[in-house]
């Protein structure tokens, strides 16, 4: 029981008592605190990316021209290929969107002190660099015969990955897996019961902030998803180091339970990857617009919907399988289904700007290039549905434009929006609005140029994970790494804006954004107090 | 004067090539290709129609969004509109973008379903040959009672062997599957050792080869020529050096090459299997 006089002691908020502010090394490795673990998850996905980014301008060098010019063992792009997928999506996406700002807004924006399980949450951080290390390390151990690391896509089919790369470095990145996947699950059951739980009184669920309603449904397919990828690469270790067959055909197992496994899992996880992002967008809208977001329940509940039928499409994953027709048909139509909830959505932004009073700033540019940019990925997402064209378009360059224009030019637009939007509240500080709305135009430019021509390459029939292609292909292909040098370029203005932040005077006020932005974390101070609503507010109206 | 003229030449070469989709490759890409290689069997023909058709679809709604995205930036600016409103619900627009969407979906799944009929259910096979995807070539089998009884081992060309056989560097093989126009083929595809894919674009074929499934797909086509696919799941270092090469001849002339091969290539399932009722 909360007592009296220790209420009085440490007040409402704005006074730190020294007894509970860890300093030094022990406020980072042993933190409690979810605005300190929130941070360390986004500096390690800047670092990540980084390294992810690394990967894929390697690629695009390569790729640039046809011949080998980089990668005289192809099997070194392979894993490249393999290392940039994991890399971007378990250590930069999830953690800036879940653990970064879902721990530091989501309590904040239902009036929560913290996180329901403070502790728990520091090991679901500090799993990552243990991951991530295991990781880096397979790139430097063998895997196929004569390489080092794992070559096989971050999907990891076998045989390839068994019988096809009988060296360790894959073994060290199942370890990887495990690391990761306990990190988001313990994450996951972090935020379900702080949702559920913990919101102030008087704010329903029908009040809470949407994007506290993205990270709920995202946790909840973290919590369902996470542990069938958990049991499939664990029979993936077994079978390459404790002799059972699960997917050896030779002794009576089935490549095809793998993907079947696999993607049970995968599906869920690129809604894992968007969602957070959804609901980003939807704050940022809702604030520059001056205006409530269009349609609360059914941006809630659309969201709700992708989530759940997010679990029964798996297999247009596999349309080249060999799967029956039946079968085909089956997930053609539920893949078609999930695109009625995600329009809803789309025109809903736009009818929460229609009659707002925009105000264009960074962040604003970011979400809006985010409407338009998710809307072009996610028709060609359409296309790829239907089983009868996938027959010409799977594992094509078309597939990687499509889900780089939901991800790279979708998720992580979102993030940007997002950490130009929350980067005063975080930090105090300002990154001057026109840094904010230069490294967006640039990432437009770059990000465009690099990813639209891959639709062309795809449907002329250019495969996947090729370190080298026909010369026919070798127009489209410069074009694009022109735009990944221009993409790349345009993270040293993100990061020159922040340098330029933190070397300024100029200090953040509490809602630097005006009267739009009406969800909680606006009435602390910009950066809140170590502790804050250790007495709760009480919820009036809906505020969104 | 010549330097003027290559220099025009050049020119003339770039801006053919760069009205990508009237220059689509058939059996092959071709430089700056915008679509799909020509189509030459009836589900591939089928498929490039259906995408146009899809493609359209998706190209308005694109620029319905977009154009709604201008509007708003044009007119609710808060230069532009100094006041917000505050309309949060209208049921009838919720309504139809609810509907008119799923209208659209229902719209572009009947001629998807028939597609994928087409392209799944076997019809009755002319002939039947079986490809066997390997770390890092195809092999390719014709059974005895189709006048074959042999296999043979179809590996990439090197860049000089490619350009002496005056065909596409990355495509082109020593020994390509050799199959009759006009007739339906049934493939056997299969993994031999981790799961590859053969794929040929311009007749609409794609499978995947696993080991221990045998995957079964099919075409017909009337048009004599060279057809290219490239491996499309990835298998391993090799993975973008194991091309799939299909030629298609006359009827008289694949009747010809199948006495001639029968001779070079060896002969597989020459000892008849021991049954064990004899």
């Amino acid at each position: 029981m909360a007592n009296a006089v220790a209420d009085h002691a440490h007040g409402a908020y704005g006074h730190d008592s020294h007894a509970d502010h860890p300093t030094g090394w022990r406020r980072w490795v042993m933190s409690t605190n979810h605005k300190d673990i929130g941070t360390m998850y986004l500096i390690f996905a800047i670092v990540a990316g980084l390294i992810g980014g690394f990967l894929s301008i390697m690629m695009r060098l390569e790729l640039a021209e046809p011949g080998l010019q980089y990668f005289s063992n192809p099997q070194t792009y392979n894993v490249f290929v393999t290392g940039h997928g994991l890399i971007m999506v378990f250590f930069v996406v999830m953690p800036a969107m879940i653990g970064g700002y879902g721990n530091w807004f989501v309590p904040l924006m239902i009036g929560a002190p913290d996180m329901a399980f403070p502790r728990m949450n520091n090991i679901s951080f500090w799993l990552l660099p243990a991951s991530l290390s295991l990781l880096l390390i397979s790139l430097f151990v063998e895997g196929a015969p004569g390489s080092n690391g794992f070559g096989g896509g971050w999907t990891v089919y076998p045989p390839l990955s068994v019988a096809g790369h009988p060296g360790p470095a894959l073994d060290f990145g199942i370890l990887s897996l495990h690391l990761a996947g306990a990190s988001s699950i313990l994450g996951a059951i972090n935020f379900i019961t702080t949702i559920l739980n913990m919101r102030a009184p008087g704010m329903t669920m029908h009040k809470m902030p949407l994007f506290a309603w993205a990270l709920l449904v995202t946790a909840f397919l973290l919590l369902l998803s996470l542990p069938v990828l958990a049991g499939a690469i664990t029979m993936l270790l077994t079978d390459r180091n404790f002799g059972t067959s699960f997917f050896d055909p030779t002794n009576g197992g089935d490549p095809i339970l793998y993907q079947h496994l696999f993607w049970f899992f995968g599906h869920p996880e690129v809604y894992i990857m968007i969602l957070p992002g959804f609901g980003i967008v939807s704050h940022i809208i809702s604030t520059f617009s001056k205006k409530p977001i269009f349609g609360y329940l059914g941006m809630a509940y659309a969201m709700v919907a992708i989530g759940a039928v997010g679990f029964i499409v798996w297999a247009h994953h596999m349309y080249t399988a060999g799967l029956s027709l039946n079968t085909q048909r089956y997930f053609v139509f539920a893949t078609m289904v999930i695109a009625v909830p995600t329009g809803v959505k789309i025109f809903s932004w736009i009818a929460t700007m229609w009659g707002g009073s925009i105000r264009f700033s960074a962040a604003m540019h970011w979400a809006v290039g985010f409407i338009f940019l998710f809307t072009v990925g996610g028709v060609t997402g359409v296309v790829l549905s239907n089983a009868g064209l996938d027959r010409n378009l799977h594992n094509t360059y078309y597939v990687v434009a499509h889900f780089h224009y939901v991800l790279s030019l979708g998720a992580v637009f979102s993030i940007f929006a997002a950490w130009y939007y929350w980067f005063p509240k975080m930090s105090g500080r300002i990154i001057p609005e026109a840094i904010g709305k230069l490294h967006f135009w640039v990432a437009f430019v770059g990000a465009n140029i690099l990813f639209f021509p891959m639709h062309f390459t795809g449907l002329a029939g250019m495969p996947r994970h090729y370190v080298d292609y026909p010369e026919a292909f070798a127009g489209w292909n410069k074009i694009s790494s022109y735009g990944s040098y221009i993409f790349a370029f345009g993270l040293l203005i993100f990061f020159y804006g922040i340098y330029k932040a933190f070397t300024s005077p100029v200090r953040a006020a509490d809602s630097p954004w005006g009267e739009g932005a009406t969800t909680l974390e606006w009435t602390l101070s910009s950066p809140p107090p170590y502790h804050q609503f250790e007495t709760l507010p009480r919820i009036s109206n809906s505020g969104h | 004067m010549i330097r003027w003229r290559n220099g025009a030449a050049a020119l003339l070469a770039l801006t053919a090539g760069s009205v990508g989709e009237a220059f689509a490759g058939t059996g092959q890409p071709s430089p700056w290709q915008l679509g799909m290689q020509t189509p030459v069997t009836e589900s591939a023909i089928f498929l490039n129609h259906m995408h146009d058709g899809v493609n359209i679809v998706i190209g308005l709604i694109s620029l319905f969004v977009l154009a709604l995205l201008i509007v708003v930036i044009v007119r609710f600016n808060e230069k532009a509109n100094p006041v917000p409103s505050k309309t949060t619900h209208h049921t009838g627009l919720e309504i139809a973008w609810t509907l008119i969407p799923a209208l659209i979906l229902v719209g572009i799944s009947i001629p998807s379903f028939r597609l994928l009929k087409m392209q799944i259910e076997l019809p009755k096979a002319d002939i039947t040959v079986k490809a066997v995807g390997h770390q890092w070539y195809w092999s390719y089998e014709y059974p005895q009672d189709q006048g074959g009884g042999f296999g043979y081992d179809s590996y990439m060309l090197d860049p000089e062997g490619a350009k002496k056989a005056n065909q596409p560097n990355l495509l082109a093989v020593d020994n390509e599957l050799v199959l009759p126009a006009g007739k339906t083929v049934v493939v056997q595809v299969v993994g031999q050792d981790v799961i590859h894919n053969f794929a040929i674009p311009s007749f609409g074929v794609r499978m995947d080869a696993v080991p221990g499934r045998l995957n079964q797909t099919w075409f017909k086509t009337d048009v004599e020529g060279m057809y290219y696919g490239q491996c499309s799941r990835l298998c391993g270092a090799n993975h973008a050096f194991m091309p799939i090469a299909v030629r298609i001849v006359s009827p008289e002339k694949y009747a010809a090459w199948l006495v001639d091969a029968k001779k070079k290539y060896a002969e597989i399932g020459s000892q008849p299997l021991k049954v064990a009722a004899e």
